[in-house]
């Protein structure tokens, strides 16, 4: 599949979902590091797709977003942004309502 | 020694040029990573324009990203942006008036 279309369907199919450098358990990057302790601290699950090992979808995603840096934060299907727009949007009290309503309810 | 600008220099004059600043910060961050001493690849911006009013921040970034498109490409590694429109600014900081930034230039000069 092209590559552009499995980062829309990435996007599509995960309600919250950060393309970001390393993994939540092992970030390789402050600015990962920093956007998914946020993530955790909103207490609903959220996928990650790691960039570092996912080389195509690192050099590709930047087109299809139009944002040129990581993370980047898509909730609902949206581009949210980046770590500094995530702990901007935290400290205000407007992430963890967007991440709730779209959050998937575990049965 | 060739006097080609630096990083530093580029973002300030493009960001100077392209919105209507109140205020202006870069700040090299480049020494807190793990890159060579003297390096030019970690910055934080601190803005504070009108061009911000009625803007979303996803849109806000966008447009700093934009200006700074062709250092983001190239020698930019990480950029921290934080943006600001006057009165944000103003509910932060108080009435306090903002001092220029650091030019550059040392006190001998």
């Amino acid at each position: 599949m092209d590559i552009k279309e499995t980062i829309k369907e990435q996007i599509a199919a995960n309600p919250v979902l950060i393309y970001m450098k390393g993994s939540p358990d092992a970030p390789q990057c402050g600015f990962s590091s920093q956007a998914t302790q946020i993530l955790m601290a909103c207490g609903e699950r959220f996928a990650f797709i790691d960039i570092l090992a996912n080389p195509d979808i690192r050099a590709t995603l930047p087109q299809v977003s139009e944002w040129p840096t990581f993370p980047q934060l898509f909730i609902g299907g949206e581009l949210v942004g980046g770590s500094d727009i995530i702990a901007e949007m935290y400290q205000s009290g407007e992430l963890q309502p967007m991440i709730k309503a779209v959050a998937v309810t575990e049965g | 020694m060739t006097s080609e600008p630096t990083i530093q220099a580029v973002i300030e004059g493009k960001l100077s040029t392209h919105l209507d600043l109140q205020h202006l910060q870069v700040i090299n961050e480049s020494a807190n990573h793990n890159v060579p001493p003297g390096s030019e690849s970690h910055f934080k911006v601190i803005l504070v324009a009108s061009s911000f009013d009625g803007r979303r921040l996803l849109q806000r970034h966008q447009m700093v990203n934009k200006i700074l498109s062709e250092e983001l490409a190239g020698a930019i590694h990480a950029l921290a942006i934080h943006t600001y429109t006057n009165d944000e600014w103003r509910e932060r900081h108080g009435d306090t008036p903002l001092s220029p930034p650091c030019l550059g230039g040392d006190k001998s000069q």
